[in-house]
């Protein structure tokens, strides 16, 4: 082998080494041509739309602030199906307990009056919190002691949550003198600010983000969730409790996109809207895939996703390219970087496996 | 005759008894128990068609959590099929071709990848529910109404002809669909086949049986029926296409197979049981005999999978493979 030939080798090596990163990065660029495409197709240059929806996103300073608004409870939501995904658990509802963790620190804020500023953030986003994690929990309980299977738990408790939650705007909660379903504005001593173009949620969400890590990757807490997610067998022959960490996994990953919620809430909509928050939870599908399960990689992930969404609503109003076209990206990214395709065709037979994650129906 | 009731005892106790309850009700009130039955086989069709595509694949040990992204696909495509070349039976055949490339989409990511199989579902969900919503354009409407078909003699049966005989064609196809899918997976060579290698993938594999083939072809085809539920949705019940008009439907059906214990058969009983009890609530609320909000009817089938499942799982046995992909050894 001449020096040459080596050289190529270890360069090619860097890449196989670092397939987590180069799929996902791979899978975007894909993602953005086929996309290109598509958009060409309606009649509009795919450059132009591009640029449209990233110099919304990052070279406005309004736009700069809706995109780390909109990044904000994406982090989180990401981190919640990571989470999950840890314990091999698939929480597909952080939709449901993001909204009704959004409720609740809504009416905290709105109900109670008589609380110092700082505290009284404090209390409604645990208020939220407890409420996501509740919410997910109910799946926990039900996986752990019945054995129904959390991807259909949750997606019921999805559709169950977003019909309490429009009786309860739409009747004893709903803003008065008005007929859009939504409630009141919480009190000033509960808004969580914005310091310049970055909300203070998005910082509280980075440090969430680092602690999820450490949790994972430094304690014993972690090492067992790990264990559970890698192999249940050995999980329970090593004497961990498997139904305590199908209950607290879903009750983690439930506060985590309550949280979510609650800081969508008090930092960014000051009120709760039914219509503002839809498809947070599926996009922390995404973002947890595209992420594979790091806590870390979940900030570059729901950047990514929360650039889209905040550019794309200006994207119909400049070319009157559907702001769905963020759908399709994102669905294409979670096809490639899910479905072993992309890492099959840059490595062949280097690619590494996917590996099975969650269970099946029982167990 | 015989073996077929003895086979399917609580299936045909339960569609008895509802019989015989539905018919005291039609001689009380002829017109509202008609509409109710009608409502509540509507709803119960697609959950049966969506409910054979699981039975199919988890019988040859592939879950499907798809069904909803791939009825969502079909139903797309049966209406704005339908509206391009302005005749609904090519929309029809659009749908079902649309099913099965969906179902041969879950069969490659899942048996011959070896994906994670939820993972592998949830994500054709979430790619149908993006290319739907892109690709939606409003304001479309049908070329023409789906025909309604009588079968001469039964529907002329008082409650039932008109409920079960005398429909469109999917709803009309949905009830001998159910047969011959009970049948095939019970008493024919490739339903034993089929059979094995979802419950015993190696032995079946000893025994010669091509375990790749068999669960590439089975969820394919399974596709196929997804796709008649899908066209049914938007051509049939519906008669248009809105973004998410599945609804959570193919989520149902999965509680309808487990609750079916992974039998077609059953999987009818639960469905009309899903479709009866929600057509119920919906008419007491609409009579004022029960006074709960809107909403909370609406609820009435996702909180009684949740039950129904907490219930069923643990006393139903699931396809022992269902979930594991098969790797050949050697």
């Amino acid at each position: 082998m001449t020096l040459t030939e080596t050289k190529n080798a270890n360069k090619i090596g860097f890449f196989v080494r670092n397939q987590s990163i180069v799929v996902p990065i791979a899978a975007i660029f894909v993602a953005f041509v086929l996309g290109g495409i598509l958009i060409s197709l309606q009649g509009v240059n795919p450059l132009v739309a591009y640029r449209a929806i990233f110099s919304e996103a990052w070279f406005d300073s309004d736009g700069l602030l809706r995109t780390f608004q909109k990044t904000t409870p994406l982090i989180l939501a990401g981190l919640a199906v990571t989470v999950g995904l840890r314990v091999g658990l698939f929480n597909i509802g952080a939709q449901g307990q993001l909204i009704s963790a959004a409720l609740a620190s809504a009416l905290a804020g709105i109900y109670i009056t008589n609380l110092p500023p700082i505290l009284h953030v404090i209390v409604a986003l645990f208020c939220g919190v407890i409420v996501g994690a509740l919410w997910a929990g109910i799946a926990g309980v039900l996986k752990a002691y019945r054995g129904v299977h959390e991807v259909i738990s949750t997606i019921m408790l999805n559709s169950i949550a977003i019909g309490i939650l429009d009786y309860l705007v739409s009747n004893p909660f709903q803003e008065p003198d008005q007929s859009l379903q939504r409630t009141k504005k919480i009190a000033e001593t509960a808004v969580l600010p914005n310091f310049g173009v970055i909300p203070f949620g998005f910082i509280l969400a980075l440090i969430i983000c680092l602690l999820v890590y450490w949790m994972l990757n430094k304690t014993t807490a972690g090492f067992r969730f790990n264990t559970v997610g890698k192999n249940k067998f050995a999980a329970t022959y090593a004497g961990i409790n498997m139904k305590l960490m199908v209950v607290t996994g879903m009750l983690l990953s439930g506060g985590l996109a309550g949280l979510g919620g609650a800081i969508e809430t008090l930092g960014i909509t000051y009120r709760f809207e039914p219509a503002f928050n839809g498809g947070l939870g599926f996009d922390g599908i995404t973002i947890a895939l595209l992420a594979r399960a790091n806590p870390l990689a979940t900030i570059p992930a729901a950047i990514l996703v929360g650039t889209l969404r905040a550019g794309g609503a200006s994207l119909q109003f400049e070319t009157g390219i559907e702001p769905e076209i963020v759908d399709v990206l994102l669905a294409i990214t979670l096809l490639l970087v899910s479905a072993p395709i992309l890492a099959k065709y840059l490595f062949k037979g280097k690619a590494q496996k996917s590996a099975n994650v969650t269970s099946g129906w029982g167990n | 005759m015989l073996d077929f009731i003895k086979d399917n005892r609580k299936p045909v106790i339960t569609l008895g008894l509802v019989t015989i309850i539905a018919y005291v009700f039609y001689f009380l009130d002829e017109i509202k128990t008609t509409s109710v039955l009608v409502f509540g086989w509507g709803y119960a069709v697609p959950l049966v068609l969506a409910a054979m595509v699981g039975i199919i694949g988890e019988r040859t040990g592939v879950v499907n959590i798809g069904i909803e992204g791939q009825m969502l696909m079909s139903a797309f495509a049966s209406f704005f099929g339908s509206v391009i070349t302005g005749n609904i039976y090519l929309g029809m055949l659009i749908g079902i071709a649309a099913g099965l490339i969906m179902g041969a989409f879950l069969a490659v990511a899942a048996v011959k990848w070896e994906m994670d199989q939820i993972i592998a579902g949830v994500v054709i969900n979430i790619v149908a529910a993006g290319l739907t919503s892109f690709f939606y354009a409003p304001g479309k409407t049908l070329p023409q109404l789906v025909p309604v078909v009588s079968i001469p003699i039964l529907s002329d049966i008082p409650l039932i002809g008109p409920v079960f005989f005398r429909n469109g064609i999917f709803a009309l196809a949905t009830l001998f669909i159910v047969l011959a899918v009970n049948f095939a997976i019970f008493k024919t060579r490739w339903g034993l086949r089929s059979r094995s290698v979802g419950e015993y993938p190696s032995a079946a594999d000893a025994a010669g049986i091509n375990v790749t083939r068999v669960r590439m072809m089975n969820v394919t085809l399974a596709g196929a029926l997804a796709g008649c539920a899908g066209a049914f949705l938007a051509l049939e019940a519906a008669g248009t296409f809105a973004r998410g008009l599945t609804a959570g439907r193919g989520f149902l059906a999965l509680a309808i197979m487990i609750f079916g214990a992974w039998n077609p058969m059953g999987a009818l009983a639960a469905a009309l049981f899903f479709g009866l009890s929600t057509a119920l609530a919906s008419q007491l609320q609409a009579d004022e005999v029960i006074n709960i909000p809107q909403q909370f009817v609406n609820l009435l089938p996702f909180v009684m999978t949740l039950v129904v499942l907490s219930v069923a799982v643990g006393r139903v046995r699931p396809p022992a493979a269902a979930g594991q992909p098969y790797t050949k050894e050697g």
